[in-house]
């Protein structure tokens, strides 16, 4: 598998189904890892990470899960083709700086990646759609558990698994969920719920990750603590509190389409007219916008597109898709006209 | 100087940034560069968390608490406050009267209680009672005790089947 062939194909946790997809675009869960041989990988010498490198990539390789999995040795990449997997969710922007011995493993359907030599050791990743932080606990223990019988780990009976920063050490384990909260936003509710989601010990991010903002009305929700307690309270936690966000966002849906029906379809309707007739749009005018297509998606405003084709757009339209989808570099103005014509294409 | 965004504070973070190979200098006030980037972001986030937190629960001098040094990876307590990354897994017990808090602080618990790995302390312990058997197996062969030599060996059996299968392929 080449990154041209990720490029070709749909990355399954866009597929917009499973538990509350309409609300929860998708679940992700990492673990953070390390060998018990060398020190973490920013105070390693480059004999030490060629080694992990090498390590794990044959151990990661010939898990059940990962067999048929492709390895990536991320100097040999692209700068466009480093910031194309950053942009489907499977490294970290992090991932993508200082390269020389850094490497990425991806699994055909794009379900699991593990990083190797990112700020730990290794990082493994598993995308769902929709809420699934149980299932993707499933998987990922899985995939653990079968790495720890090749790899020993940095591991103390007190601290847990240690990691290069002290905020994942413990269970190494950080859940997290893209929350599409256009509702709550539009009624002017959003601050309550976030405020309550961050006092119950979550983080909340925009789109982009860390210290972005939250554009199109997505916001990552994800633990902060990951030591004290099991993996499996952790799931539940987060499950628990999302499903109370879910219920409320779900609530002021109804009551838009019961109250406001012509506010929502006006905005609906105006996005829809906007992103079919563009020939230059930004980057975040396109996200806000889809926003409101995949909300008129949901509520049954708009019939004819489906919600996978939306979440694909959300991520078809970044920088590096538009270059690869080009085959050449394109500056900030062409991206511009490139992305109006990919979403002319898509949306009619 | 004022900031380059509002134009209305006092500018106290000073950027450049490469776009398109341009080079543009920044200067912004606090809460625009905060809101400038992810890094920042992150960069501002850590340095509070370990400033405020780092010298908790200690009461050593500051200068003695940066001197502690890990004596697996030459790390010191003063690094890790700098770069809010430890060194290797044997900062944790090295810095351990300083971590302890932190990690308090920052997970309301101090101690694992969730999954163990398969390679560490159980596979350790499982050689150890190995290499205890291996002993007493020679000692009952010499003394001729063979009803005993036999039960330790099957004992040795039991445990290599079991290493073997969680040892993997």
């Amino acid at each position: 598998m080449t990154i041209d062939d990720l490029m070709k194909q749909d990355s399954e946790w866009l597929k917009g189904t499973g538990p509350n997809a309409d609300i929860v675009m998708s679940s992700r869960m990492r673990l953070a890892r390390n060998l018990d041989k060398a020190p973490f990988s920013n105070r390693s010498d480059s004999r030490q990470l060629e080694a992990v490198l090498n390590e794990v990539r044959d151990a990661a390789l010939s898990t059940n899960f990962l067999r048929g999995a492709t390895f990536f040795r991320l100097k040999d990449l692209s700068e466009v083709d480093r910031l194309f997997l950053v942009e489907r969710h499977l490294m970290s922007p992090e991932h993508a700086k200082n390269t020389d011995y850094k490497g990425l493993i991806v699994d055909p359907k794009e379900i699991v990646s593990v990083m190797i030599n990112e700020e730990d050791h290794l990082r493994i990743q598993v995308l769902q759609s929709g809420l699934n932080l149980k299932e993707c606990w499933r998987i990922i223990d899985s995939i653990d558990t079968d790495l720890s019988k090749r790899l020993p780990y940095a591991y103390s009976a007190k601290w847990g698994y240690l990691t290069a920063c002290p905020t994942n050490a413990g269970t190494g384990l950080r859940g997290s969920v893209m929350l599409h909260l256009p509702a709550l936003v539009f009624v002017g509710q959003i601050n309550k719920i976030l405020q309550a989601i961050a006092k119950l010990g979550l983080n909340i991010r925009g789109f982009y990750g860390e210290g972005t903002e939250a554009t199109g009305n997505i916001f990552q929700v994800s633990n902060q603590a990951s030591m004290g307690m099991t993996e499996n309270d952790i799931v539940d936690s987060i499950d628990r509190i999302i499903n109370q966000a879910v219920r409320r966002e779900e609530a002021m849906r109804e009551s838009l389409v019961a109250k406001n029906k012509e506010a929502l379809i006006d905005r609906v309707s105006r996005a829809y007219g906007t992103l079919r007739s563009a020939h230059i749009i930004s980057s975040n005018e396109t996200i806000t916008l889809l926003s409101a297509i995949r909300l008129g998606v949901d509520l049954g405003v708009i019939k004819n597109l489906d919600r996978r084709m939306v979440n694909e757009l959300f991520i078809q339209t970044q920088p590096a898709h538009l270059q690869k989808l080009e085959g050449k570099p394109l500056n900030s103005n062409e991206r511009d006209v490139k992305r109006a014509s990919l979403i002319r294409k898509n949306i009619k | 100087m004022l900031c380059d965004i509002c134009g209305k504070v006092e500018a106290t973070v000073h950027l450049t940034e490469i776009v398109n190979d341009k080079m543009t200098k920044l200067h912004l006030c606090e809460n625009c560069a905060r809101e400038k980037g992810a890094e920042m972001e992150e960069h501002f986030g850590l340095n509070d968390l370990m400033s405020g937190l780092a010298d908790l629960g200690s009461n050593l001098e500051p200068a003695a608490m940066n001197a502690i040094k890990c004596p697996s990876c030459g790390f010191t307590y003063q690094d890790f406050k700098k770069v809010g990354r430890l060194g290797c897994g044997n900062c944790y017990e090295a810095f351990k009267k300083q971590l302890d808090p932190l990690l308090k602080r920052i997970h309301g618990a101090n101690r694992h209680i969730g999954k163990v790995p398969l390679m560490s302390g159980e596979i350790a312990s499982e050689h150890i009672e190995l290499q205890d058997l291996k002993a007493k197996l020679e000692k009952a062969i010499s003394a001729e005790e063979f009803e005993d030599a036999a039960k330790i060996r099957d004992k040795i059996r039991a445990i290599n089947e079991k290493m073997k299968l969680n040892g993997g392929k």
